[in-house]
């Protein structure tokens, strides 16, 4: 398919623009363009089916299942996107006086008491712009909090388990921690053992993800937060499995003291081909003082922001955070009220039918009922036929499905980790493992047409190698722009 | 779902109920109650909750709005919301299975090509969070090209920029230095001075004041003192404004949301970032680059993941995972809308928009030698809070009370003049300013 700029010609252009019949403005001679950048030409009707034909080469949830493990792949309510365009939502200027603003203050205060209930914590800031902002955020507060204690010097380690997310250990180098890892047991809980060697005083705090990336709710982790508290470290919830226990338990409880809620994946904020995300943090009591600056606070019967937070490690983002995101996740909570515990509950059902059904045709790990996800290996599919968890994704393709996460998390050899989420039916679960199994059967019988997927797409296995040894990362138009 | 289905799956799992499912949640974090959230809302009454909660909310539309200071009222044209509405889009996540997601690796490969172009420089990263963060992650870039770890920001940088930059430096292990602002811009020497043995310094062009920096002449003070010199654009001035590649920048980063976002109190918008070549394996998040499928077709896929968390964890170029893709494509589909003479068109409309209103308001500017692009200080007879009251009981806010972020500046306010504002409207905005006393 060509790009925008193979199909520009110059002299077209889709837009029209008012002519106040003002005269020119002169822009200072060595201030200004020399050249005029090649963006495309192009008339509407063939920029709106560019990016129709773009869309024919995509897959989203619309398009049908998308098992994508720890990603929270569920159905976006239209709803959500009416009401995000509503003009005192899209047409609002973040400095529009408070007293103008009244509507936005009041949504991101309600958002905020909900998502404390849900984490079953104290104060909430909505801030920051993503999950891995979130944890960044977190670890700051950290700092804030030792260096508020006198502890500040001493405390310089983060532990974090070897299943974590990529973002955990990248964080922590982030916030200037050092990083320690902890193994996983026979049973796929945090290692108490070895966790109880690596706490001691230097320790700032864990950061964990509960159900972990195995999709397996930590058997231990009353102990586990025991062992922190002890050594005056804090727990940290990577919030980015939260759609396995809404209502079911809640972070605060289990001994976390900070937690990061993904809004884009457990509160439907749709993902957007990446993003946007939210990644609002919930913090104990004390703690609250060091939150980002400004605070969406209800004095009296009016809301407000407040700047007076001497402590505050700061700004972590622009403005408030991103509202439209709010704004969406706001809808989608409200649409469930109190009964939020069900979403959780049908999401665990899902996912454990997924579990039972495919467990003979894969390895499965670990024993235990799972929680949203599950992690299944393909490694005797490796062994006995040469096919691998990526020729298992690819062919899923041929099958209409999008891929589950592969090679993650990283204690499981040829991993495919499963979230199917509680927006799919029954029908739609019975189909995959069809598919799943088909698959299994296919790698014995012919594992050439599973090692060549997918044949249906509309390209097939890319030259990854080469894209990353001379990068193409921008179209070249008549010049070499290999860098 | 229904009962039978459940029961189906049950039995299939071989449990008998779904509280059985969550046996290994030990019972004492087990939530024993009901959430106390409010009552379900239907699909009508939850549209109708956020209609209420919106009308206590006044914007740019009900109100004649010259607020700018980092976000600004453009026109989103509806070609954007028509393609942001394409489920395949909308609904899609991060394209790790190039396969299933040529579309938006595409998109994301025009999107690059069109920030490379607007900013003259050889490769973009798919976007980072908002206009603050990318300026974190240039300083972050900076201390590992130059292996300094001390920062100089003109002051005349979006103070909320510099607030972003200030969180995360302890944890970057940067020290920030700001050099004051002489009349409203920077002085090239005073910058060159403190950017000694500086990683980097970033200035924002046009600057937070809406003055035209002496660009150039920064970033050639900075490359003497051997610190990277970023500049902080406006993407919508660069149809007429110089392109920061051209004048020796090694880094080029900005808020997006002028080209393709609405306001949306906020956010989420995009933040861009661009750079030149040599720095492109230090660049933090996803970048597409083009390949070939096995039978030799071009395509597109996430490349140099090498950089990235996921595979490099705690050695990557930057935690950042989720990014802002949608609000990015929304700026790809305003910019292929503009084209390179529309995106000049609007440029020029608001300088001459902006020198109308200059003229219209007849108050004296704060720093009155300087050229402006679409934004301009003017100092009042009161504080500009006050001003601000009375013309909103008139149905105007009239802009930005600079004083909430400069000391000394309380009578000072920032109007900003985009294409979306007549001339009426001004004529309009000087009635007002007049009755208010301004």
């Amino acid at each position: 398919m060509e790009l925008l700029y193979e199909k520009s010609k110059a002299g077209r252009r889709a837009a029209t623009l008012p002519n106040y019949d003002l005269p020119a403005a002169e822009v200072p001679e060595d201030l200004r363009r020399a050249e005029p950048p090649r963006l495309p030409e192009l008339a509407e009707p063939e920029l709106v089916r560019h990016f129709t034909e773009l869309s024919t080469r995509n897959f989203g949830i619309d398009t049908g299942f998308y098992p994508l493990g720890s990603c929270t792949m569920k159905h976006n309510p239209r709803v959500n996107e009416r009401v995000v365009m509503l003009p005192g939502f899209k047409d609002l200027h973040p400095y529009q006086e408070e007293d103008g603003a009244q509507g936005a203050l009041e949504l991101m205060w309600r958002l905020q008491e909900i998502l404390e209930e849900v984490a079953g914590l104290d104060a909430c800031s909505l801030q920051p712009a993503a999950g891995s902002q979130g944890e960044l955020t977190g670890l700051m507060l950290m700092r804030a909090y030792f260096e508020d204690i006198g502890e500040g010097d001493q405390r310089d380690t983060i532990i974090t388990a070897d299943t974590a997310h990529g973002t955990n250990p990248a964080s922590v180098t982030m916030a200037g921690y050092k990083l320690e890892k902890v193994a996983t047991d026979a049973r796929g809980n945090l290692d108490v053992d070895d966790l109880r060697a690596k706490v001691d005083e230097r320790t700032a705090g864990l950061k964990l993800t509960n159900p972990s990336t195995l999709g397996l709710f930590d058997e231990n982790i009353e102990e586990v937060a025991k062992i922190f508290h002890d050594a005056g470290s804090l727990l940290y919830y990577d919030g980015a499995n939260l759609n396995a226990v809404c209502g079911i338990s809640r972070p605060g409880d289990m001994g976390f003291d900070i937690v990061h809620i993904n809004l884009h994946k457990t509160f439907s904020q749709p993902h957007g081909g990446g993003g946007p995300g939210g990644g609002p943090i919930v913090v104990r009591k004390k703690l609250e003082q060091f939150l980002p600056v400004p605070a969406v606070v209800k004095d009296g019967d009016a809301f407000r922001l407040d700047h007076d937070r001497p402590k505050s490690i700061g700004k972590v983002r622009g403005f408030t955070g991103p509202f439209g995101v709010f704004v969406r996740s706001y809808a989608y909570i409200r649409a469930y009220g109190p009964a939020l515990r069900e979403m959780s509950e049908t999401a665990v059902l899902n996912a454990n039918y997924l579990l039972a059904k495919l467990r003979d045709a894969y390895d499965l790990p670990y024993e235990r009922l799972a929680m949203h996800e599950f992690v299944l290996s393909a490694r005797t599919l490796k062994r006995e036929h040469g096919i691998t968890a990526l020729d298992v994704a690819k062919r899923l393709m041929d099958y209409g499905y999008h891929p589950p996460t592969i090679y993650f998390p990283l204690v499981v050899p040829e991993a495919l980790m499963i979230e199917p989420t509680e927006t799919e039916p029954k029908e739609r679960l019975d189909d995959f493992v069809d598919a799943m199994r088909a698959i299994a059967e296919e790698a014995a019988a012919s594992p050439e047409v599973v090692h060549e997927a997918p044949h249906g797409r509309p390209v097939r296995r890319l030259d990854e190698v080469r894209a990353a040894k001379r990068p193409v990362v921008r179209y070249a138009f008549d010049e070499p722009a290999v860098v | 779902m229904t009962e039978r289905d459940r029961d189906e799956m049950l039995a299939a799992i071989g449990v008998d109920s779904i509280d059985e499912l969550f046996r290994d949640i030990p019972p004492g974090v087990r939530f024993d109650r009901e959430l106390d959230l409010e009552p379900a809302l239907s699909e009508q009454e939850i549209v109708a909750h956020l209609e209420e909660l919106a009308a206590k909310n006044v914007d740019t539309g009900s109100e004649l709005s010259f607020l700018g200071a980092g976000i600004y009222d453009h026109y989103v044209p509806a070609v954007v919301d028509a393609v942001l509405q394409r489920g395949e889009l909308l609904t899609a996540y991060t394209p790790y299975q190039a396969e299933m997601s040529q579309g938006v690796l595409q998109a994301i490969f025009e999107y690059q090509t069109a920030i490379c172009e607007l900013t003259g420089m050889d490769v973009s990263n798919a976007s980072g969070y908002d206009g603050t963060t990318v300026a974190a992650d240039a300083c972050y870039v900076a201390k590992h090209v130059t292996g300094r770890s001390r920062v100089v920001l003109a002051e005349t940088l979006n103070p909320q920029v510099r607030q972003v930059v200030k969180t995360y430096a302890p944890g970057f292990g940067l020290e920030v230095v700001e050099v004051p602002h002489r009349d409203g811009v920077t002085d090239p020497d005073e910058l060159g001075e403190a950017a000694r043995d500086a990683a980097c310094v970033i200035f924002q062009q046009p600057n937070f004041f809406g003055c035209l920096e002496p660009a150039p002449d920064l970033a050639a003070a900075a490359n003497d003192a051997g610190a990277l010199p970023v500049a902080h654009i406006d993407p919508v001035s660069l149809g007429v404004l110089e392109a920061p590649g051209a004048y020796g920048c090694a880094l080029a980063i900005g808020e997006g949301q002028a080209a393709g976002n609405y306001q949306a109190y906020g956010g989420p918008h995009y933040g861009f970032m661009a750079a030149r070549s040599d720095y492109v394996r230090r660049m933090p998040g996803r970048i597409v680059g083009e390949t070939t499928d096995v039978e030799g077709r071009r395509a597109y896929v996430l490349t140099l993941q090498t950089r990235e968390q996921h595979i490099r964890r705690e050695k990557a170029t930057s935690n950042i995972t989720t990014n802002q893709t949608l609000l990015a494509l929304a700026g790809l589909v305003h910019l292929s809308w503009l084209g390179p003479q529309g995106l000049r068109e609007v440029g020029e409309t608001c300088m001459s928009l902006g020198a109308y209103a200059k003229e219209q308001l007849g108050l004296p500017l704060a720093f009155a030698d300087r050229p402006t692009f679409k934004e301009f200080a003017v100092r009042l007879k009161r504080p500009a809070r006050d001003v601000i009251r009375d013309a909103r009981a008139h149905g105007v806010h009239p802009g930005y009370a600079i004083g909430r972020d400069y000391k000394g500046m309380d009578d000072v306010l920032l109007v900003a003049v985009t294409e979306k504002r007549s001339p009426a409207d001004i004529d309009r905005l000087a009635h007002v300013l007049h009755e208010a006393r301004a």
